[in-house]
């Protein structure tokens, strides 16, 4: 029955019951994902942040959420401006093909 | 000249022979191992390059003028030049020689595969003749030329400095034994036909030094054991040449006729790759010519180790190799025998699987910021120009001063040109980005495509095919425009160093046109080490695995190259380049097109 409105689905994200295993793994060999403070100059400079709503900000919190990161990836150019304007110097052009690897 | 032993055959040869058959076969299973190994199409064009009358002309002068005179050595150091000379042709024409005297006096030997080597231990002197002098003279005066650069070999050793080079090759166990098979192999025949030279007869220098070892070796037993050493230095050198450096030498002798057949790597390790990887002579000039030397930590990580590792089959090595190469193309530049260090590398990313690869197959180029009517000229200024948005800004008032007709085609966004993606080795994916940028350059109706970033001028040159677009740098665009006269450019008194941007220099062969445009509006001073052989800013996107803080060496490195010239600032073509070079230099660094823009008047 179409009462005009409808209840979205809850966003809450239960942490004990997902699985960032990928994260984990993906940190062992790229450290210095966890030192992303999220500040978003990724998001800001992405080439594919329109096609796919790619930034590696987004990503990493993705995989620590346990949620499929499969099409933002999937539009990844590789260009390397995130990591120009990374301000912690991570190098996310390797942490990408880090996580393109260990995808399963 | 009699032969002084009626069955013409002593047991000392047999070193010798074991060797040469040794090497000869080897040599030739591993050749058409690779010719087998190219794909069919390659292997169709190589062997018709063989018979290609125009190709064999060239493949007969590099091999004389690359192995035997080591000519591109002698551009870059005289010293390191005569040394390989004088002991690749010096002992060439030895052999040669050697084969001579063989036809003139016991003809009936030739058939005999060892006579040309040790033809002094075989024949007599029975009368001088003016041919037996001559000849022998110029025997014993290519053995000098070969000994003294056996001598300069000992003293690179020891002082590489002197021979322009600053590291050399931390060499491996097999090269060592084959470097000093190599140095006793010419002592020991000079010995040796010392030794024997009352009886063959010699010149200037055999015949003195075996008056020398007459006063007080009275004998003639000492003749066979040196005769037996020399051939036994030419087994070990030979048993050890495939197992070492020295494999070059064969090597290279058909890596010249598969270049000049237009072959390239497709294989990370076969075909091409693998002939390349024999033909590494590991002489370490890529150690000095690697920006990465900069930091001691990265002095292992250069082309002429990762051709040892693939030798080896080292895997994880290769794979760090690979991954942390700059791509600057300096050791290819610079390489005398042509191994394509940049090539080997991408071949080698190119060879690993993702699980999750990029699709770009369902993105709408039409859409994006291209506007209904026709332009003469579409600006893609691609992702790095997006980054220094004071570039794009001065290229669109250039190009509005000079009243072009243009339309930016990637203003609101874009696909990347795909070169990233190419030297990520991610081939597929990038030639997907290709066809779309391709559609979305064809359909902007442009006649020429201007671009602000060499990276993907590069792409856009080597990899895309664009019917009737031209595809121009602005550094040569904005020339033509000032020579038109449809931009009025004031010279400013200041003095400008420029960068080589690797991806427009080594990368496309575009060293003056920057030049010639950059002075129409600054004097020009020259760094230190420039043009084919400037130093990698270290921002590049070719390495994978530099991180931030390991990039800084490089980038101070280039910068002290730099500041050599004594220049007030800085000026190159790539955005790059600039934002790399700006965050540590203490003089301003502009691009190009910012310096002309300041010294152009609104027309």
């Amino acid at each position: 029955m179409d009462f005009g409105f409808g209840i979205n689905r809850s966003s809450t994200i239960d942490l004990t019951k997902t699985d960032n295993g990928l994260f984990r793994r993906v940190c062992s060999e790229e450290p210095g994902a966890r030192t992303c403070m999220a500040c978003g100059s990724c998001s800001a400079t992405c080439m594919a942040s329109d096609l796919s709503g790619m930034s590696i900000r987004k990503v990493l919190l993705a995989m620590q959420r346990g949620q499929d990161i499969r099409h933002m990836l999937s539009k990844c150019m590789l260009c390397g401006k995130c990591t120009m304007v990374c301000p912690r110097g991570i190098n996310t052009r390797r942490l990408v093909l880090t996580i393109c690897r260990l995808y399963d | 000249m009699i032969d002084r032993i009626a069955s013409g055959f002593n047991p000392f040869v047999i070193p010798f022979l074991a060797g040469m058959a040794f090497v000869l076969g080897y040599c030739l299973i591993s050749m058409i191992r690779i010719v087998l190994q190219l794909s069919h199409a390659d292997r169709k064009k190589f062997l018709i390059s063989l018979v290609t009358p125009g190709v064999i002309w060239r493949n007969c002068r590099d091999i004389f003028c690359d192995c035997l005179l080591h000519v591109k050595l002698w551009k870059r150091n005289r010293l390191l030049g005569y040394m390989h000379s004088s002991i690749a042709l010096g002992w060439f024409i030895l052999i040669v020689l050697g084969h001579i005297e063989v036809l003139l006096f016991v003809p009936g030997r030739i058939n005999l595969f060892y006579y040309p080597i040790f033809f002094n231990f075989f024949v007599a002197e029975n009368e001088s003749t003016v041919q037996g002098k001559v000849l022998f003279f110029l025997m014993d005066f290519f053995l000098l030329v070969v000994l003294s650069g056996i001598f300069l070999a000992m003293l690179k050793r020891l002082r590489s400095r002197l021979f322009g080079m600053r590291r050399t090759t931390r060499h491996s166990l097999t090269n060592q034994v084959g470097l000093y098979a190599l140095w006793a192999i010419f002592p020991l025949r000079l010995l040796a036909e010392s030794f024997t030279a009352h009886i063959s007869g010699g010149s200037f220098l055999t015949v003195p030094a075996n008056w020398v070892f007459r006063q007080f070796l009275g004998n003639d037993l000492n003749m066979l054991p040196t005769w037996w050493a020399y051939s036994i230095a030419l087994c070990v050198f030979m048993v050890v040449l495939p197992f070492s450096r020295y494999m070059h030498i064969p090597a290279e002798m058909m890596l010249i006729p598969m270049r000049n057949a237009g072959i390239r790597i497709t294989s990370a390790r076969r075909g091409l790759a693998r002939l390349e990887v024999l033909s590494c002579p590991n002489c370490g000039i890529c150690i000095d010519a690697c920006p990465m030397s900069a930091d001691r930590a990265n002095l292992k990580d250069c082309t002429v180790y990762l051709t040892r590792q693939i030798r080896r089959g080292n895997e994880k090595r290769i794979d760090e190799i690979s991954d942390k190469c700059l791509l600057c193309g300096k050791c290819q530049e610079l390489c005398q025998v042509g191994v394509e260090g940049p090539k080997l590398r991408v071949a080698q990313r190119a060879s690993r699987k993702y699980p999750i690869s990029p699709d770009f197959s369902d993105i709408d180029v039409k859409g994006s910021g291209i506007s209904a009517e026709k332009h003469e000229v579409a600006y893609y200024s691609g992702c790095m120009t997006r980054l220094t948005p004071s570039i794009s800004r001065s290229v669109e008032s250039l190009l509005r001063k000079a009243g072009v007709d243009y339309t930016w085609i990637d203003r609101d966004g874009g696909l990347c040109c795909g070169r990233p993606m190419l030297i990520a080795g991610r081939t597929e994916e990038a030639r997907e980005m290709a066809a779309r940028n391709m559609e979305l350059i064809i359909s902007s109706g442009a006649g020429t495509l201007l671009v602000s970033c060499p990276i993907c001028y590069r792409m856009f040159t080597e990899e895309y095919t664009l019917p009737g677009i031209r595809v121009v740098h602005y550094a040569e665009f904005f020339d033509e425009l000032i020579r038109q006269k449809r931009l009025t450019v004031e010279k400013s008194d200041v003095c400008y160093v420029y960068h080589d941007p690797c991806e427009l220099g080594r990368g496309c062969g575009m060293y003056d046109g920057p030049r010639r445009l950059l002075s129409h509006a600054a004097f020009l001073a020259e760094a230190d080490r420039t043009r084919g052989e400037s130093v990698c800013c270290g921002g590049s996107l070719g390495s994978i695995s530099l991180d931030f803080e390991h990039r800084k060496s490089i980038t101070m490195s280039s910068l002290e190259n730099l500041y050599s010239s004594r220049a007030d600032a800085i000026a190159t073509a790539c955005p790059l380049c600039r934002s790399t070079l700006a965050r540590y230099s203490d003089r301003p660094v502009r691009d190009i097109a910012e310096v002309i823009d300041n010294q152009t008047k609104e027309s």
